[in-house]
Parts: structure tokens; C-alpha cells; sequence
């Protein structure tokens, strides 16, 4: 799937996050701010790439905002940038 | 021994704090709203999340509803795909007025459950009556798939469409007792209205009280502190506890002697005694004895 258009989910509530998502040309860029990035960086960065793998995500740039999210919250939330930045109508929800 | 089901607390959808902490409060179902909690733009996030959420082991030991749009809207039918194959327990399917309601979401469920490879009517359903068409036909509703585990009131939409508001429970009276007559006559369990005014405990107090002696399963609830208020009011008396004990005892002592008849300081002790019985003492354990 290809990133066509700007987009946004989630709030910078305390367990949320808010995903960012920008078409590119060149790759993936992924930027992650969290407040338990010590604690939990590699997590994270390691649950936004399997969702954009699972989208077949290659390029754009990708900008996370964690106010200390559960695992099944940022996926949730990187799942529904990529939809509404690739004006996704259907989900294939065997892919989530 | 049927599932207790006194509280069934709502959490908006949208809500990633609540989806991610609400399991800790203990209510006896958890009802992930996808519906008027929700703001329109935020449906497909809601959806996402709710989706993610009920897969979580946190969610596994605790009863999960869903509460999605009406099959009419341009969400309903999403609202499904993503519950149903999530794996939620229930759906709860709001503005229910007619049995073909409930047909035309039981078929949708049925596809989708074939689809993502779980045993058809393993979903389970439950009616929400919001209007007075809908109390006129919930006999017929409370008996229209072998899926639904209960019908349950709604006072928000039900008092507007009656031209009146919500008072003392006068406004209710009728719709009460219609909806749990037609929940019993069906086997199915009957949810009472939410009372949305959190901070009056006495009031509160006084509709538990009247729901459950009238027979309500329990209450939809808005807030987690309704929850201990809620259990301890429908948790039994000492007294009650130790009645049901000594029913339980002289019961399976009737069983040990085989007879066919069993009594109790002279009073005979049939079966719906041993069952209400067995439910004091099943309420005792859930929560202890009424402080």
C-alpha cells in the first residue's frame, strides 16, 4: 500500500499516542518521541514496523508521539493513519 | 449456573486510557462502545482499537460486549466485521424494534463468523429497546435467535420518543415491566437503564433497588464507582447466606437419602428454592456478604 495523503490518528492523552503519517519517496523514515522510550524504545519501534510491514508500507515518513500506549494501542493507532493516509475504503482485516 | 451479569460498564470506544485500565475495576461485563460515545470522525479509530483491545489476555477472563452502530448507518456493518472477528462475546445491537432487526444482524454475523473460521452462533447477541415500538415487540424480539443472552432497556431515547424525560422511574414503569416480562418468558436476562447522575449515590441506590426487586438482571453502568455500590447492594444478607446454606445442605442430604422430598424446619424445599439458593450463595462468592 502507498501513503498518498497526510494523515493523523489517535491524542496525546496519557495511554494513547498520536501516528503521523506522510507520503515520501525514499524509503521509510520513522520518528518516535515516547515518555518510556528508555524503558520501552525498542518495543515500540519493533510494533510500528511489523504494522507497516503488514500494510506493506515502504515509503513516507512516519512520526510517533507516545504518551505510554499499550501494544495493542499503537497498533491500533499506526493501523488507522495508514488507512486513512492511503484512503483505504475496505480493511483486510486478516492482515490486522 | 447462568453467568451473573449485574454490571455491565460502558467505555467509549474512543477512549485508549479506558480500554487500556478498565479490566482492573472487575464489573461482571465490559461494553466497548462504538456508538454515541463515539464522534463520527472518529468511528474507524474507535473501531481499530476496540478491535485491538478485545484481543488483549487482559480482556480474556471478563465478559466483552460490543455496542455497535445501527445496521442502517455507514458503520454498522464494520462494527461487526471488526467484533466478530476479534472474538467479542457479545454484540449488543442498539435502536432494536422489530424480531427482522435482529434477523438481518444474526446473518451478517453468521457470514462473518464462517469467514474468519469461528463456529457459527458462537457470537452471542443482545437487544437494546430504545423506543415504544420496540417495548411493544419485545416479546417477540426476546424471542428471535437462539443467540441473544438478554434484552436490555435504554431510558435516553425512550423517554424523548414517549414526549416525557427521566424522573423518578414513573417514566419507565411500563417499558420495565414489559421488557423483563418478555426477557423471562424468553430465558433470556433483562439490563436496566444507566442513571447518569454520578454523583448521587442515594439516588442510584434507590433505582438498584427497585430494579432488582422488580427481577433486573443488573444495570448498564457509566462510571467504574457505580460497580462496588451496584454488587453490594445485589450481594445477599448474612441471613439470606445462611438460609441458603441450610436449603443447600438438606438438599444434597435429600439426594444422599434419595428422597423425593425434601424439608426444611418443617417446610417443604423445592426446586426453584434449591436454584435461588444456589444463586444467593454463587452472589456471596462474587461479592461478599451486603455491608
Amino acid at each position: 500500500m502507498k501513503i498518498v495523503k497526510a494523515a493523523i490518528a489517535g491524542t496525546l492523552e496519557s495511554s494513547d499516542l498520536v501516528v503521523k503519517v506522510s507520503p515520501g519517496d525514499e524509503g521509510l523514515d520513522i520518528i518516535i518521541h515516547s515518555e518510556v522510550y528508555k524503558q520501552f524504545g525498542e518495543q515500540i519501534t519493533a510494533v510500528v514496523k511489523e504494522t507497516l510491514s503488514a500494510f506493506d508500507i515502504t515509503q513516507g515518513e512516519i512520526i510517533v508521539e507516545d504518551k505510554g500506549a499499550l501494544d495493542c494501542v499503537i497498533r491500533a493507532r499506526v493501523q488507522a493513519a495508514i488507512l486513512r493516509g492511503t484512503a483505504s475504503e475496505t480493511i483486510a482485516w486478516e492482515k490486522l | 449456573m447462568k453467568k451473573l451479569r449485574r454490571s455491565m460498564l460502558f467505555l467509549p470506544g474512543s477512549s485508549a486510557a479506558m480500554l487500556s485500565t478498565a479490566f482492573i475495576y472487575r464489573p461482571d461485563s465490559i461494553m466497548f462502545d462504538l456508538e454515541d460515545a463515539v464522534s463520527l470522525k472518529e468511528k474507524d479509530s474507535a473501531r481499530l482499537l476496540v478491535f485491538h483491545a478485545l484481543q488483549h489476555p487482559a480482556y480474556k477472563d471478563i465478559e466483552t460486549v460490543v455496542r455497535i452502530n445501527p445496521l442502517n448507518t455507514p458503520f454498522g456493518l464494520k462494527d461487526v466485521e471488526a467484533a466478530v472477528r476479534a472474538g467479542v462475546d457479545v454484540i449488543r445491537l442498539p435502536k432494536t424494534d422489530t424480531p427482522e432487526d435482529i434477523y438481518q444482524l444474526e446473518s451478517e454475523m453468521a457470514r462473518i463468523e464462517a469467514a474468519c473460521g469461528r463456529p457459527v452462533g458462537s457470537t452471542r447477541l443482545m437487544a437494546a429497546i430504545e423506543s415504544a415500538v420496540g417495548v411493544i415487540n419485545a416479546v417477540a424480539i426476546a424471542q428471535s435467535s437462539p443467540r441473544l443472552m438478554g434484552i436490555a432497556l435504554a431510558a435516553f431515547d425512550y423517554v424523548m420518543d414517549m414526549q416525557t424525560e427521566r424522573g423518578d422511574g414513573t417514566e419507565l414503569f411500563y417499558a420495565r415491566c414489559a421488557v423483563l416480562h418478555a426477557a423471562r418468558a424468553a430465558g433470556i436476562d433483562a439490563f436496566d437503564v444507566v442513571y447518569a447522575d454520578i454523583d448521587d449515590e442515594a439516588g442510584f441506590l434507590k433505582e438498584v433497588d427497585l430494579i432488582k426487586r422488580m427481577g433486573f438482571n443488573g444495570k448498564s453502568l457509566i462510571n467504574p464507582r457505580q460497580i462496588e455500590i451496584l454488587h453490594n447492594a445485589y450481594a445477599p444478607t448474612q441471613e439470606e447466606v445462611d438460609y441458603a446454606e441450610r436449603v443447600i445442605a438438606a438438599a444434597e442430604e435429600g439426594d444422599r437419602q434419595g428422597l423425593g422430598v425434601i424439608s426444611l424446619n418443617g417446610k417443604m424445599i423445592d426446586a426453584p428454592i434449591i436454584n435461588h439458593a444456589r444463586v444467593v450463595i454463587e452472589r456471596k462468592n462474587a461479592s461478599g456478604v451486603r455491608q
